[in-house]
């Protein structure tokens, strides 16, 4: 089994795992606001970084290249406050024009 | 909801993933961050091990919505097996946004948009899926954007304060700079530890 069947079936199990005890415990369990604001943050951590990682590293290098373009499309996009699909089309665009130009 | 099923199929697809291991993720896991985040991570060179718990520290959130939407719903057995499984972002916002206008709509509300959703989304990423299939060289379509671009779509509404917006950007810099010295994977997982500090100290 190659690591993408792994992460595949972890992810899968995990996921619903973390659904269905949300079900089952006490709601006064998670109702700490510490607890709520650090949910609220963690997306915020990991998306961004997904950001950056996914945009500006190419294995363990960084690296400014096409997809610099693409970022600042959807950036621009979602400034002009755009639905999500015009900023991932946007986005997708503006990087396979610059990975045509340079 | 459709461009971003599609986008996923895309995505994951792109990042090395066949088309039924794509399709199995949004079928299993069926959790839009989550997924993307795991497609993301391992498409960066990272671990399974990596890529499940970046995928698993996002998908926290969806047992939160649980513990409120359990009191709600008072579902047993199977119908609570089914309700955690459609139980995401958008059902739990309909089904509080229903709230005021009395339980049965919004248990209504709950139902018709996590089945709605996990219709689409299973649907749009089948297609996804084939579709960055049939395409050859991902860059060529600007699909190696698409991905941040989605992730980047996804954080921007949840960037409320100025707390919020310096997480963000720290996160960012903090995973670049870690990048040439962590294991692939690692940068990432490494800023939900970021938030948890500001979190506690908030």
């Amino acid at each position: 089994m190659n690591s993408f069947w792994i992460a595949t079936i972890g992810t899968s199990v995990i996921a619903f795992a973390l659904k269905y005890t949300g079900h089952s415990v006490p709601e006064k369990f998670f109702a700490h606001p510490k607890v709520q604001a650090i949910n609220a943050l963690i997306p915020i951590a990991l998306l961004s970084a997904l950001v950056a990682v996914q945009s500006f590293t190419d294995k363990s290098k960084l690296i400014i290249d096409h997809r610099l373009a693409g970022l600042g499309a959807a950036l621009l996009a979602l400034i002009l406050k755009a639905p999500f699909p015009v900023v991932v089309i946007s986005a997708a665009i503006a990087s396979a024009a610059a990975y045509k130009l340079l | 909801m459709g461009a971003y099923g599609i986008a996923f199929g895309a995505a994951a697809v792109a990042n090395g993933f066949s088309v039924l291991q794509s399709c199995l993720l949004s079928l299993l896991t069926f959790s839009g961050a989550s997924q993307f985040a795991v497609v993301g991570v391992l498409g960066a060179g990272g671990t399974a091990l990596s890529g499940i718990a970046t995928a698993s520290l996002l998908g926290f959130r969806n047992g939160l919505y649980g513990v409120i939407m359990a009191p709600r719903l008072k579902v047993k057995g199977f119908k609570r097996v089914v309700a955690a499984q459609v139980t995401i972002d958008e059902s739990t916002a309909v089904a509080l946004g229903q709230e005021v206008r009395g339980e049965k709509a919004m248990r209504q509300g709950f139902w018709l948009t996590g089945f709605g959703v996990f219709f689409f989304w299973n649907l749009f990423t089948v297609a996804g899926a084939l579709g960055a299939q049939a395409m050859g060289d991902i860059r060529a379509w600007g699909l190696d954007s698409a991905v941040p671009a989605a992730f980047l779509g996804l954080v921007w509404p949840r960037l409320q304060s100025t707390r919020d917006r310096i997480l963000a950007v720290g996160a960012m810099v903090f995973a670049l700079a870690m990048t040439p010295i962590l294991p692939a994977g690692l940068p990432i997982i490494a800023t939900a530890f970021i938030a948890i500090v500001v979190g506690l100290r908030a």
